[in-house]
């Protein structure tokens, strides 16, 4: 089974995850730039930040045998603070690297004026860039949040199926859908989705442009949760095409537009000691899992 | 022993100027630009080959900094998908050489590149610079941990301009993690006579092999280089920095 996890923070997960989750069958994600738990203060620290997920993190994910990619926007939350906005202005000359597939995390928040602002003119960069854009739904007022959402993409120069709009749910999903948009869900311990009302909303609206993520951070999340909406869509009778499809061919094919995907991944051999993220190679266990080819 | 980029990624990444390059003479540090460029336009197809003629051309038509972001620079950061991993090396090395980038472009590219594009500017510094302007793009790529950015640092600009402590900090970090010593630039004249670098690597021998690990077999070889010039190969086991055994 191979895996493409669409929307996860890897920056917060350690290494035990990414050896996790290779041999959980995941080969590809796409990391999206989002805010850190802590407020930034200024858009040095986003760049610092935007470079990392351009360099120690797709070498980090090299190591265990996972193509890693990312999306880079101001996320809708630090779109409220003045101090960050001017990350905007930076925007162009990353939008353009190899790595980025999407402009992202963006959308609303708390529905403000300057989140307004924010999302229209980062479609408008997405569009100038060719690249497709992953948009946020918000955590409350969630159905009103999506129709402001569809509106302001609606108003844009970006095409609605070069849109994935994430987050979404039962109350949801049929607007998005009708709207011509991707559909992204993320599956949680505890909130947003999970399994079992995945694999309903599955059922009752088939697989067509829907991607499944863990969306996994540094809150309580799970990155195999893509691994288990697998299983549990073969235990209740999909097929393993329908498997393929959601979990592997629909998000290489939605960050597929962006013209950058490339899903082989160029794995460093294993480092030892000290300076390395490997911290010292098992005296019996020369290579990392991640470096080896076994299939899950 | 440590391969960057060491699965290749297209069938034509055999390439021997690709990222999956070894310090044996053929990375793009090492290979004078018109060779390179013979070498890319034998490999690349098409539709490349013509995206990077165009981006050579204009890098030489409009080379220095031209508004917010150069059009070499767009070039440069586009090198990897318009040409392919296992060729976007060379391209970017091409690609500088033709914009004349001087330190100060190549600071600023560096400093706002991804980790392949440092990687590029590392391999292009010995082509366009003689002096250490760029020596602290050298010194950021050794404080990093990512390797393919650790094997670029050692090329030749590094091997010219690293002084003492540092080039023997290099060699160390390289075997700490896994990068090759081939990798490593005039690695056999800067070594010789060193014995602050082989008392280096005595101390690390004895620390592996007091934690049950096994000694890197490149340290035993770069131990040996440390002999004085007219002391080479005449020495045997008795060498009093041999530590490792």
């Amino acid at each position: 089974m191979r895996i493409f996890d669409p929307h996860i923070h890897m920056t917060s997960r350690t290494t035990d995850d990414y050896e996790a989750m290779y041999a959980a069958g995941v080969r590809a994600v796409v990391e999206p730039a989002f805010w850190l738990g802590q407020p930034r203060t200024s858009p040095a620290s986003f760049l610092d930040y935007f470079d990392a997920l351009l360099g120690w993190e797709p070498f980090r994910a090299a190591q265990y045998g996972i193509a890693h990619h990312c999306t880079l926007a101001l996320n809708p939350k630090e779109a409220n603070d003045p101090r960050c906005t001017p990350v905007l202005d930076a925007l162009p000359r990353y939008l353009v690297k190899d790595n980025v597939v999407a402009v992202g995390e963006i959308g609303y928040d708390s529905m403000t004026p300057a989140e307004d602002t924010a999302l229209a003119a980062q479609l408008q960069l997405a569009a100038d860039h060719g690249l497709p854009a992953l948009v946020h739904t918000p955590h409350r007022d969630k159905l009103a949040g999506l129709r402001r959402t569809l509106d302001v993409v609606r108003e844009s120069a970006l095409p609605m199926d070069r849109v994935l709009v994430d987050h979404l749910n039962e109350t949801t999903v049929k607007e998005a859908r009708d709207s011509g948009c991707w559909l992204g869900f993320s599956v949680y311990p505890d909130t947003k989705m999970d399994e079992e009302r995945m694999v309903a909303i599955l059922r009752a609206h088939g697989p067509e442009r829907v991607l499944v993520n863990s969306a996994a951070d540094w809150g309580k999340s799970d990155p195999l949760k893509t691994r288990k909406v697998a299983d549990l869509m073969l235990a209740e009778g999909f097929t393993e095409d329908d498997v393929d499809r959601v979990l592997w061919r629909n998000p290489v094919a939605f960050y597929g537009l962006s013209g950058r995907l490339r899903l082989d991944v160029d794995t460093p051999e294993p480092t030892h000691e000290g300076n390395s993220i490997l911290r010292g190679t098992p005296r019996d266990a020369p290579r990392p899992a991640g470096a080896s080819a076994t299939e899950a | 022993m440590n391969r960057p980029h060491a699965t290749p990624a297209t069938p034509e990444a055999d390439t021997p100027v690709g990222p999956a390059a070894h310090g044996d003479g053929t990375t793009p540090a090492l290979i004078p630009p018109a060779a390179l460029h013979r070498h890319l336009t034998d490999r690349l197809d098409g539709a490349a080959r013509a995206w990077l003629d165009q981006a050579l051309d204009e890098a030489t038509a409009h080379s220095g900094t031209h508004g917010p972001i150069s059009v070499w620079e767009l070039r440069l950061a586009e090198a990897g998908r318009r040409c392919g991993p296992a060729h976007a090396d060379a391209a970017r090395v091409l690609i500088l050489h033709a914009a004349h980038a001087d330190a100060d472009a190549l600071t600023r590219v560096y400093f706002q590149g991804t980790a392949d594009e440092r990687r590029a500017v590392l391999h292009a510094l010995p082509h366009l610079l003689t002096g250490a302007d760029a020596l602290p793009l050298v010194e950021d790529a050794l404080r990093t941990n990512d390797t393919r950015l650790v094997a670029a640092a050692v090329g030749p600009y590094g091997a010219r301009h690293l002084d003492a402590h540092a080039w023997r900090h290099a060699v160390l970090k390289c075997l700490f993690t896994g990068v090759a010593l081939d990798q490593v630039a005039d690695l056999a004249r800067r070594a010789r006579g060193d014995g602050e670098l082989a008392r280096m690597l005595g101390d690390y021998a004895e620390e592996r092999s007091a934690a049950g690990r096994p000694v890197p077999a490149d340290l035993h070889r770069v131990l040996a280089l440390t002999e004085p010039a007219t002391l080479t190969g005449t020495r045997g086991t008795d060498d009093p920095h041999g530590k490792e055994s």
